[in-house]
Parts: structure tokens; C-alpha cells; sequence
């Protein structure tokens, strides 16, 4: 009990710093190619700027990051057999990308004026790649739960083991392309949040101004492609849960009865007693179409599969939460898009207003997928293999450090949130604009 | 060669990186907080140009073993889980608390002294924690519950040899940190700084070998297997004495600025003469990996697995070997970088 607490927790807060360590990056690039492009040297303060950021939440991402790597093998004994045995592999590679990312970080970091623009250029897409790699190498694995490979198990013991099966999975590369596109996304928004509170203030001279509507420019079209490739992309990943996952797909719609032309359902709660989902907006034949592109799809429902088997059906909130927050932000960036490039229009207070949440809502989307993901697959950890009970260990002192972990969580939360404002307030744009 | 041995070959190597990584890490935190005060040195600006650019590769490799040794020995996790979550849970939250501090305390100037007091304080600490699981695996702090293994804290606790190991520990962060800072020192002609570092160099090298040799003789009597299996190693261990004489000596020789200390032969010596002890140790330890209950051909994964794991170590250290010898230049021998 105090075993998925504890990690569960721990994952939600390192996915927080983890998703931005792999969105800043590439910012960072677009700022700089923008400066080689335009020569304009806002750009090239921008990028340094993100950078300073990025330093700071680099740290937690990779202290958090070490934390659930650890605990991972100290909490999920059981599971760990399984993967040592079937799905080491991306661990493993996941290392050296993290070895990259760290070595040309330092670089970027530290080495920046001794290098060559393209050097520069060149160490920070390192960066960006090895970000991306871990990533990619660690959403593998967490494919894998969701839809293992790669081995047969034979009176309880593993047998016939393919690594590369394993590896390359049916759910990795739709998993990965949005694990990917998703973190952009937030990492866009999260710029345009705090760019549109910046220019929201009314102390700011001219060139301040112009200096982050140019960042909020930026952030909003990379927002609204990035936006655009995470929904259409979870499209593909919702057809891969019809085929491999049926179980969560009817979690997360709330559908009881396997039928053709299935509604979808937005909103509500799901309702066990009466079968259905109470107070939602339904959407006739949508999900049918969702999950096999024509409205005669036939859907899996709940009772297809044992009770006990089923997962908590508040994951269709989540899976509500994720879809609704992308959709939201996917609209609002084209219409402001449209508002100034189309209409040529300057933004309303209102619209800024409306965008400084756009980064927050990123972030919350993210968590909701995540939950969503881990929660629809219980009572398994490793579909149909290895329930989550037979994973976890048996040690006392779990509850004590679920306690000690917390807390150092909530602490860091402050203390990041403390650092980043304190050096930003000491350093404002104005310093920067004005040294070049 | 058995498939188990090279893995735990592979795995030893990983360790004996992070251990020599992490004493620099930690030793040159502690240094840092020390000097951090009284600047009229660069004692402890030589230490915080030296952790800036390391600490997140120290990190990795820190993460590394832990993950090499559940791909190797996939079946070690239900015991060393139960037996070390404690001691582990609790270096990781010390962990997280210095590496956040130290990276915030060059953002944070105000608070900046605070900050790398506390992350010292800590990276004495994490090793004390990491050390004292050595013990253990040697055997006599284990009992057998219904097949449940379980930790006797309270003897751990209150045994000589786990506070001999700790101390041994902390002598070798030590000695290792300041050798290496005094030749970083050196190279980046802060002589005075040097000349510092090899002060604490030349108290901390005998006191780590006379700890070492004492830390033997505190052992449990369940742990006489070892010292049995120890006696077979004893030309790696006297191999290793031979290199710290030659390092020791180097120490006090002149170097071509006409001060005493040839730094860069005393650190490589030192670096071998750990190796050859760490490699000793860790074959008298053989084949177990916690005595008498889990052996590493117990714990070994299946062949297809082993196999795809060493081609893929293989192809990720020659990707990564110019990165790091790119790195290497840049912060370990760029004069612009080390005398700015
Ligand atoms: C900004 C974040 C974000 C946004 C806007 C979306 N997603 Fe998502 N989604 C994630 C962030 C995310 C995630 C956090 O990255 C997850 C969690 C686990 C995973 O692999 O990706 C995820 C998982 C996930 C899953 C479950 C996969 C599994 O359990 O294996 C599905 C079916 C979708 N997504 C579908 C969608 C659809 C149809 C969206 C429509 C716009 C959508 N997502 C927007
Ligand atoms: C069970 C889940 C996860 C585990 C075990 C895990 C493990 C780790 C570890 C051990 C580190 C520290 C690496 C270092 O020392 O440098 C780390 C950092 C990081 N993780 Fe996670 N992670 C998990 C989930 C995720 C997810 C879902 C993402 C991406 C969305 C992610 C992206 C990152 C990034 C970008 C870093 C920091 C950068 C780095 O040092 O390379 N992680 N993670
Ligand atoms: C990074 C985002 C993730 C979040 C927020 C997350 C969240 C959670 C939560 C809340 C639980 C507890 C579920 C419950 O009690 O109902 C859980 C369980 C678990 N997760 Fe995830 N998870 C994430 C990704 C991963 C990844 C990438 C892995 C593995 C590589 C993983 C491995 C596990 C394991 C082993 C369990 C325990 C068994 C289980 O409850 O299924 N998770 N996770």
C-alpha cells in the first residue's frame, strides 16, 4: 500500500521536472537558431535565460530522477525480477543517454564561451537528444508493462526470452511519439505562461515588451504544432488501446456493454450501480470511430472481463482531464495564432490573461496521462502477467520513508520555486537587454 | 570465463568508477564547505570549479551500477531490496537534498553560504550510508524469517566493524579528494591551494592504510570465509601497499615549479593502488554476493539477456569515449577554463 504511494508520488513529482528536462532544450535550440537566422540578440538572451532556468530544474530533475530509479529496484522486487530478466535493455541505453545529456550539459553550462557558435549550437542538440532518448528509453520500458513481449512464462518461470521483442513492443512507438510531442507541448506553454504574465505587468519599458512578445510568439506556434501532433498521435495511441488494452479503453469511456457504434463520453462520473456514466455529454458512434476509424467498430466493454480485473473507473475522469486540457490548448493557441497573424489584431488583456494558464494546464494534462496510463492498467503492473501485489516488497519501513519522501518533495517544491524567482527577480530582462 | 563472472566483473568495474567519481565528488564538497569561508586560498574556489561541471556524470554512474546490477542479477532484487531499503531510502533523500543545494547555491548568492554548508555536511553523511552496507554483505547481521530475509539493526548499529568500515570510508574520500584537488590545484597553478591540499594528502594517506588494515581485524566472526578467501589475494592487496608507497613518494618529490609534490604521478598511483585493492576485495568476496544466502549464480539473469545487455554496454562506452575525452579537455586540462 505505502509501496504504490510512495512511488507513485515520487513519479509524479519527478515527471514534473523530467517532462520540462526534456521540453527546455528544445527551446533553447529554437532560440539560438533564431539568433543565428536573425541576428537579433534577444534571441540570444532569451536562450541564455532559458538556460539559467533550466540549470536550476535540471538539478531536481536529476536528483528525483535518481530517486525513482533507486526505488524502483527497493520497492518493486517482484517486478524487477521480471524486467532483469525481459526488459533490461532501455535501462540500460537509458544510462548512456543520460551520460550524453549530462556531459554536453556541463558543457553547454560551463564551456559556452570557449566553443564556437556551431560547437555551442551542437553541444545543447546533444543535450536536447540525450533529453529526448531518456525519454523515449524509459516510456519503452513503460510500454512494455502495458503491452509485454518478448518472453513466455512456463510453471511461473521465464522462458524464450527476446530482448529485441521485448524492446520494440506493440505500444512502443505510438508511446514514445507522445511522451515526446506531449512534453513539447508543455514546455511551449509553460514559455507562453510566463511570457504572457510578463507582458500582462504594465512597469515594462518598450524593448521588454518587445522582447517577450517575441518569446510569446514563439512558444505559441511551436504550442499549437506540438498541440496538434500530441492529439492526433492520441488518436493512434486510443486505437492501440482498443487493440491491446480493451480493458482500459472501457475504463476510461465508462462503456459496460461490448457494441458497435459507441458513444463517446465527456464529462460525468462513471457509475457502477446503474452501468453507465452519469451526467456526461455523449457524442453518438464517436468512440466506435475513435478506436477503428469507422462507426461499425465494435467496442469491448467492462463486462467482457472479470470484476476483479477491472480498474479504478475514475480513470475516466483522467483520461477526461488529459484529452479535454489538449484539446483546450490546441484551440486557443490557433485562435490567438489567427487573431494576430490572420486578423492582425495586438492581443487583449484577456487573451494573455487566459494564456498564463496555458503552462499549468500543460503540466496537469501531463500528470493526468501518466495516472491515467498506470492506474488503467491495475490490478497489473505487467498486463496479464504480474499483479501489482506480487510486485511489491514486503519490508517494513516503507511507511516511514513514504513520510521522510513527502515532505522532502513539498520541500523542494518551495525551495525550486524560491530559487528560480529570487535569481529571476535579481536578474531581470531589463540587466540583460541593456548589457547585451 | 563463466557468464556470471564476467557480469559481476562488468558490475565491480562500475563501482570501483563510482567509488574513485564519488570520493572526488564528495570529498571536493567537503573541502569546499571547509574553505568556503576563508578565501585567502583559492582552496575552495579550486573545489567548486572542479564540482560544477563533474557532479551530474558522478551522478550517472552512481545510477549506472544500481542499474547494472538488476539487469545482471535480476533475481538479487527481492533480498537486497528488503535488507537495504532503509540505508538506501535514506542516502537518497541526503542525495537529493546536497545536489539540489549545491547547483542552488550558485544561483542564490545571499543564501549561498548555507546552502554548501549543508551540502557538505551531507556528502559526509551519503558515503557513512553507502559504507555501511559493506558489512552486511559480508555476513553476520542477517537472520531468515519464514523465508523472509530481515536486518539486525540494532547489532549493525552497535558493531565496531560497521563504524571501522565507515571510518575507512571517510579516510579514503578524504586522502583521494585532496591528492586529486592538489594536482587540479597545481594545473591550475594555485600553488598555494596545492600546497594545501597536499598537507591533508600526507596526514590522510597513512591513516587510511592503518584504518584499513585495523577495519580487518573488527570483522564478525561469520565473516572468517572472507578472510580466508583474502589470504588467496595477497599479491593484489601487497600490490596495492607497493602503489601507495610510490604515490606517497611521489608526494614529495619536486615538481618542475621547484615546489615538493608530483601531484599527477601520485594521483595515478593512488588510483591503481585502489584498484588493485577493489578488485582483491572484491574477488575474496566471491561467489558471494550477502553471506550465506544469495550467491551471484543464484542471482544471475538468462543468457540471451546477458548478451544483449554487454553488445549494448559495449556500443554506448564507444559512443561515449570522445565525449569524454571532449570533456576532459575542456574542464580537466583548458588552462582558460582552470586559471580564469
Ligand atoms: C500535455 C499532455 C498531453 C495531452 C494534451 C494529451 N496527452 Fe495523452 N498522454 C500524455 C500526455 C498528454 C502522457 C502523460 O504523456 C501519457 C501518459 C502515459 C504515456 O505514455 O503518455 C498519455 C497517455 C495517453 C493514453 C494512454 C496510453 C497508455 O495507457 O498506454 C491515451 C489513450 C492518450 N494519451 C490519448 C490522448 C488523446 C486522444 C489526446 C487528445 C488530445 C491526448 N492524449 C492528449
Ligand atoms: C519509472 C520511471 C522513471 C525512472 C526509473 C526514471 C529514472 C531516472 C533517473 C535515474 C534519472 C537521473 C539520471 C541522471 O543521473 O542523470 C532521471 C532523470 C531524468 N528523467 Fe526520469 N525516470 C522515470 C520517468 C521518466 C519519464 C516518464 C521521463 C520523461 C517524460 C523522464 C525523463 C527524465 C529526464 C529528462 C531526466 C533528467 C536528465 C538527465 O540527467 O539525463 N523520466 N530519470
Ligand atoms: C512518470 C509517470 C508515471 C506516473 C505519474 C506513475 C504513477 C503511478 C501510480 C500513481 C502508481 C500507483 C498505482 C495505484 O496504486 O493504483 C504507479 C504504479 C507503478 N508504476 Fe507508474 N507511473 C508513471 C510511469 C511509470 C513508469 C515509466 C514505470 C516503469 C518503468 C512505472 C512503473 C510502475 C510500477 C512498477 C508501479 C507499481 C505497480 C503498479 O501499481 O502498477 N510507472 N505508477
Amino acid at each position: 500500500m505505502y509501496a504504490r504511494a510512495l512511488f507513485g508520488s515520487s513519479l509524479v513529482f519527478h515527471i514534473i521536472y523530467a517532462t520540462l528536462g526534456v521540453g527546455l532544450p528544445l527551446i533553447i535550440i529554437l532560440g539560438e537558431v533564431m539568433n543565428l537566422i536573425t541576428k537579433d540578440r534577444h534571441y540570444a538572451i532569451m536562450a541564455r535565460r532559458i538556460t539559467k532556468g533550466f540549470a536550476i530544474l535540471i538539478a531536481v530533475s536529476i536528483a528525483s530522477g535518481t530517486i525513482v530509479g533507486v526505488l524502483l529496484s527497493l520497492l518493486w522486487p517482484g517486478f524487477m525480477e521480471m524486467v532483469g530478466q525481459v526488459i533490461a535493455l532501455p535501462f540500460l541505453i537509458e544510462i548512456f543517454a543520460f551520460l550524453i545529456e549530462a556531459v554536453f550539459m556541463s558543457i553547454y553550462l560551463y564551456a559556452a564561451d570557449r566553443l564556437s557558435s556551431p560547437m555551442r549550437l551542437l553541444s545543447i542538440v546533444l543535450v536536447a537528444i540525450g533529453a529526448v532518448g531518456s525519454a523515449i528509453l524509459i516510456t519503452d520500458a513503460h510500454a512494455w508493462m502495458n503491452t509485454p513481449d518478448g518472453f513466455r512464462i512456463v510453471n511461473g518461470e521465464v522462458v524464450d526470452v527476446d530482448p529485441l521483442d521485448a524492446f520494440f513492443n506493440p505500444s512502443f512507438f505510438t508511446t514514445a511519439i507522445h511522451v515526446t510531442v506531449s512534453a513539447y507541448m508543455t514546455a511551449a506553454f509553460v514559455m507562453a505562461s510566463v511570457a504572457a504574465f510578463k507582458l500582462l505587468k504594465r512597469n515594462k519599458t518598450n524593448e521588454e515588451r518587445a522582447y517577450h512578445m517575441k518569446g510569446l510568439t514563439m512558444a505559441l506556434v511551436l504550442g499549437a504544432v506540438m498541440s496538434m501532433a500530441t492529439a492526433v498521435n492520441g488518436h493512434e495511441t486510443a486505437q492501440m488501446l482498443h487493440e491491446y488494452m480493451p480493458r482500459k479503453l472501457a475504463a476510461a469511456e465508462g462503456l459496460f456493454e461490448t457494441r458497435t457504434h459507441a458513444p463517446l463520453a465527456i464529462g460525468g462520473f462513471t457509475d457502477e450501480e446503474s452501468e453507465s456514466v452519469l451526467f456526461a455529454i455523449e457524442i453518438p458512434w464517436a468512440l466506435s470511430f475513435l478506436a477503428g476509424n469507422r462507426f461499425d467498430t465494435e467496442v469491448m466493454g467492462l463486462n467482457e472481463f472479470p470484476k476483479d480485473e477491472w480498474p479504478p473507473l475514475f480513470v475516466h475522469t483522467l483520461f477526461n482531464v488529459m484529452v479535454g486540457i489538449g484539446t483546450l490548448l490546441l484551440l486557443y493557441s490557433l485562435f490567438l495564432i489567427a487573431w494576430k497573424f490572420v486578423l492582425k489584431k495586438s492581443f487583449k488583456p484577456w487573451m494573455l490573461a487566459g494564456l498564463t494558464a496555458g503552462g499549468p494546464l500543460a503540466i496537469i494534462a501531463i500528470e493526468a496521462g501518466w495516472l491515467f496510463s498506470c492506474i488503467g492498467r491495475q490490478p497489473w503492473t505487467i498486463t496479464n502477467v504480474m499483479k501489482t501485489t506480487e510486485a511489491a516488497t514486503r519490508s517494513n519501513y516503507v511507511g516511514l520513508l513514504f513520510f521522510l519522501f513527502i515532505g522532502l518533495y513539498i520541500a523542494l517544491l518551495f525551495i525550486t520555486s524560491f530559487v528560480l524567482y529570487t535569481y529571476f527577480k535579481r536578474n531581470p530582462v531589463i540587466k540583460d537587454l541593456k548589457e547585451g | 570465463m563463466e557468464a556470471s563472472i564476467i557480469a559481476i566483473t562488468i558490475l565491480w568495474s562500475f563501482l570501483y568508477i563510482y567509488s574513485m567519481l564519488g570520493s572526488l565528488d564528495f570529498g571536493a564538497g567537503f573541502w569546499g564547505m571547509i574553505y568556503g569561508r576563508k578565501n585567502n586560498t583559492g582552496a575552495s574556489l579550486i573545489a567548486n570549479r572542479f564540482l560544477s561541471p563533474t557532479w551530474e556524470v558522478t551522478n550517472v554512474f552512481l545510477v549506472l551500477f544500481v542499474v547494472a546490477l538488476y539487469s545482471f542479477f535480476p533475481f538479487a532484487a527481492a533480498m537486497l531490496g528488503i535488507l537495504f531499503i532503509l540505508p538506501i531510502g535514506l542516502g537518497l533523500v541526503l542525495l537529493t537534498i546536497r545536489t539540489t543545494f549545491m547547483v542552488f547555491s550558485h544561483s542564490v548568492k545571499r543564501y549561498g553560504r548555507l546552502l554548501q554548508v549543508i551540502s557538505g555536511i551531507t556528502g559526509v553523511l551519503i558515503p557513512a550510508l553507502l559504507v555501511s552496507i559493506l558489512p552486511v554483505t559480508l555476513g553476520g547481521f542477517v537472520t531468515m524469517n519464514n523465508g523472509e530475509p530481515e536486518l539486525l539493526y540494532g547489532k549493525l548499529l552497535t558493531s565496531f566493524t560497521t563504524y571501522a568500515h565507515i571510518l575507512f570510508g571517510l579516510c579514503t574520500q578524504l586522502f583521494l579528494s585532496s591528492l586529486f584537488l592538489a594536482d587540479y590545484a597545481s594545473v591550475s597553478n594555485d600553488q598555494k591551494a596545492a600546497q594545501l591540499y597536499r598537507k591533508h594528502a600526507i596526514m590522510a594517506g597513512p591513516v587510511t592504510i592503518i584504518v584499513a588494515v585495523l577495519t580487518l581485524f573488527t570483522l564478525n566472526h561469520e565473516a572468517s570465509w572472507f578472510l580466508a578467501n583474502a589470504e588467496k589475494q595477497i599479491y593484489g592487496f601487497s600490490m596495492s601497499l607497493l602503489l601507495f608507497l610510490f604515490g606517497y613518494a611521489a608526494l614529495f618529490l619536486k615538481n618542475s615549479n621547484g615546489k615538493r609534490g608530483l601531484f599527477r604521478y601520485a594521483v595515478i598511483f593512488v588510483v591503481l593502488q585502489y584498484g588493485f585493492a577493489i578488485y582483491a576485495y572484491g574477488a575474496s568476496h566471491l561467489p558471494y554476493m550477502v553471506y550465506p544466502h544469495l550467491s551471484i549464480n543464484e542471482a544471475f539473469t538468462n543468457p540471451s539477456m546477458f548478451y544483449a545487455l554487454l553488445l549494448a554496454s559495449f556500443i554506448g562506452l564507444t559512443i561515449l569515449v570522445p565525449a569524454f575525452v571532449l570533456f576532459w579537455k575542456l574542464f580537466l586540462k583548458d588552462k582558460r577554463y582552470l586559471q580564469q
